[in-house]
């Protein structure tokens, strides 16, 4: 799994015998990963597979029970909480906003780790939240007050915060949760400016395969608290993982727009009849699963 | 960070919003100024100076301001100047720093709890100081402890009690509200059993302290209440950087690299110490941490409660409270605890039935 060990052109995130808790029950037990710097990564798994706790423990929100995670070599806990929050940023699942911030404010809150008791507001300061906003189109929507924002715009703010902090490594919790799709893509598109254009590495959990596949370079599936499957998109992504992850059976297309794996659930009363027999999934599609005829 | 912005607007005159900035080169110091709350935070220095000099000016004597400010400075006649600095100067004192006390407690309160109605009248402490009292009044502890002592010790005593109930691998402010109200009605029981328990004389005497009062304080009063803001007042304001992480939720703040525990302790440490010995000086004063802090909030139009306007607006509630206290009724002087509670709970309806209609704090 480490075949290129302390990468020196981003940071090195991984996780090493990994035992998850929340007070007696064990989410995760022996989980080793590896995030490819410098790349999206998207965790994906059914509900309560531990996606969420995973990142949770890579943000150092969750203290291992057993094993450690390590940033360039170093466990998180030994590196002071400020060193890190320069470092490794983390947007946590639909945080809320005071009444009445401004996004301007809010984004500012960004710059807090690079902040002092005496230096609270510095011209590097006032660049990176101004960039931020600039970076995330929000710069008009400044002096609005966060909550009388739309869901989208709302998001979008809370990222210009997270960039702001100007942290290499980027993790966000569900960055699409209650958005519509319209504002879903919106939100992707700009963690993906993010990755290519800034070089941040970001990993995020994502309930929907078919934007996991588009947005990510690196997929991590997940179930019960263990990893299931990880790598590119269209080596991770096949019926049989899906199958297998998510209990569903599905036919696996290309995206006729990312050219990336798109999947299509089977139901039970859409059962098609191009679809692989039940239990025995079209077994390996090695390369790049190919659409089935049935869906042109 | 440039590759992004480049592609999306060229990248000249760099225009940010409503930010106004102060920056000194060496020493490195630069902070972020809010016009509006400073305008606000200079009109209630002055609304409090203006009424901290009527409060000294009223009376069975009464004295001209202009003699007042002299007096203030030392240069009044002898005569004023008695009544001045030792009848009337050390009541005012005492409201002045217990207002200032209380306002603050109450910004640290709110901001710490994410909840407009944590106030230390709203988690046990002050009740806790006001059974501590009861308690050594009816039960003649207070041959040994002050008045004072016992409402300091019942205060600090109080909090360390809701601090380790609440206590659960961490703390979170919603579990502080609500172990706190708990632990308030106990205290408000055991209050109202020492009250019945007790002989009338000790009820009646108690009373008198469990409202809220100002008669008769000197400059006893005033020196451990002044020492305690003076150490205080300005760790809130340090705690201030953290607590604007603080109010994103702990996991953000922890994100942004703020110590979310001890910070949370501090900050309990800090606001309960000052509302224990404006409590010990003056009693529970109703409604003042809870109503200051966010009549100040939606002066300055901030979205926190500001702890400096806080504590202003607070001096100003409690020296005006006082002022109308001793006006009102001719001959009789009420508690200032009294005045606050009929005039500080509409004010705060009035507050929040406007919010709801505006939509926002605004």
């Amino acid at each position: 799994m480490s075949s290129n060990p302390v990468h020196h052109t981003g940071p090195d995130l991984r996780a090493e015998g990994l035992r998850l808790a929340y007070d007696s029950r064990v989410v995760v037990d022996g989980l080793d990963v590896t995030i490819p710097p410098g790349r999206i990564t998207a965790i994906v798994g059914a509900n309560a597979c531990g996606k969420s706790t995973l990142l949770r423990a890579l943000a150092r929100l969750l203290s291992p029970r057993a094993g450690s995670v390590r940033l360039d070599g170093h466990a998180l806990h030994t590196i002071p909480t400020r060193e890190l929050a320069q470092r490794l940023g983390i947007l946590p699942q639909s945080p809320v906003a005071p009444e009445g911030l401004t996004v301007v404010d809010l984004v500012g809150r960004g710059r807090s780790p690079h902040q002092t008791w005496w230096r609270q507001w510095s011209k590097s300061d006032e660049r990176a939240v101004h960039d931020a906003l600039r970076a995330t189109a929000m710069t008009d929507l400044a002096d609005r007050p966060v909550d009388e924002l739309s869901g989208g715009q709302r998001q979008r703010a809370w990222i210009a915060m997270a960039v702001a902090q100007g942290t290499p490594v980027l993790l966000l919790d569900e960055p699409t949760t209650y958005l519509d799709l319209a504002h879903q893509i919106d939100v992707l598109d700009l963690v993906k400016d993010l990755n290519r254009h800034e070089k941040r590495t970001v990993v995020m959990v994502l309930h929907d395969l078919n934007q996991a596949c588009r947005y990510a370079d690196h997929v991590i599936a997940m179930k019960a608290g263990a990893i299931a499957a990880e790598g590119a998109p269209a080596e991770v992504i096949t019926a049989q993982t899906v199958e297998d992850v998510f209990g569903l059976r599905c036919l696996v297309a290309t995206d006729p727009v990312s050219g990336t794996p798109m999947v299509v659930p089977v139901s039970r009363h859409h059962d098609t009849p191009g679809r692989p027999a039940a239990g025995a999934p079209a077994a390996d599609t090695p390369d790049r699963p190919a659409a089935p005829a049935s869906l042109g | 960070m440039t590759g992004l912005l480049s592609s999306r607007t060229a990248r000249t005159a760099p225009r940010l919003p409503v930010r106004v900035a102060f920056r000194l080169a060496r020493p490195p110091v630069s902070g972020v100024i809010r016009p509006r709350l400073v305008v606000v935070g200079v009109c209630l220095a002055l609304a409090g100076f203006l009424v901290f000099c009527l409060g000294i000016s009223v009376g069975e004597v009464p004295i001209t301001l202009p003699e007042v400010m002299r007096s203030l400075v030392g240069a009044g006649d002898p005569g004023t100047d008695l009544i001045v600095h030792e009848l009337r100067l050390p009541r005012a004192t005492t409201g002045l720093l217990v207002g200032i006390a209380f306002g603050v407690s109450g910004a640290l309160f709110q901001t710490m709890t994410l909840n407009p109605l944590a106030s230390p009248d709203m988690i046990g402490i002050t009740q806790g100081a006001g059974a501590a009292v009861v308690a050594g009044v009816v039960l003649g502890w207070d041959a040994g402890l002050s008045t004072q002592s016992l409402g300091l010790l019942g205060a600090l005593a109080t909090a360390l009690l809701v601090y380790v109930l609440a206590w659960k691998r961490g703390t979170t402010g919603y579990r502080i509200v609500l172990v706190g109200i708990g632990v308030s009605w106990v205290c408000t029981s055991l209050t109202d059993y020492l009250m019945a328990y007790g002989g009338q004389f000790e009820a009646q005497a108690s009373l008198g302290w469990l409202v809220g009062n100002l008669n008769g304080r000197d400059w006893n009063a005033v020196g451990p209440l002044a020492i305690a803001l003076a150490v205080l007042v300005p760790v809130a304001l340090l705690l201030g950087r953290w607590m604007r992480t603080l109010q994103l939720g702990d996991d953000v703040a922890k994100g942004l690299g703020t110590p979310v525990q001890a910070v949370r302790l501090a900050t309990l440490v800090t606001g309960v110490g000052l509302i224990a010995f404006g409590t010990a000086a003056a009693g529970p004063v109703a409604f003042v941490a809870l109503a200051a802090p966010q009549v100040a909030q939606r002066l300055a139009r901030t979205a926190w409660p500001p702890p400096v306007a806080a504590g202003l607006t607070g001096a100003v509630m409690v020296l005006s409270a006082d002022l109308l206290a001793r006006e009102v009724v001719p001959g009789t002087e009420l508690p200032v605890g009294v005045v606050t509670g009929v005039l500080g709970a509409p004010v705060l309806l009035w507050l929040l039935v406007r919010a709801n209609r505006v939509g926002s704090g605004g």
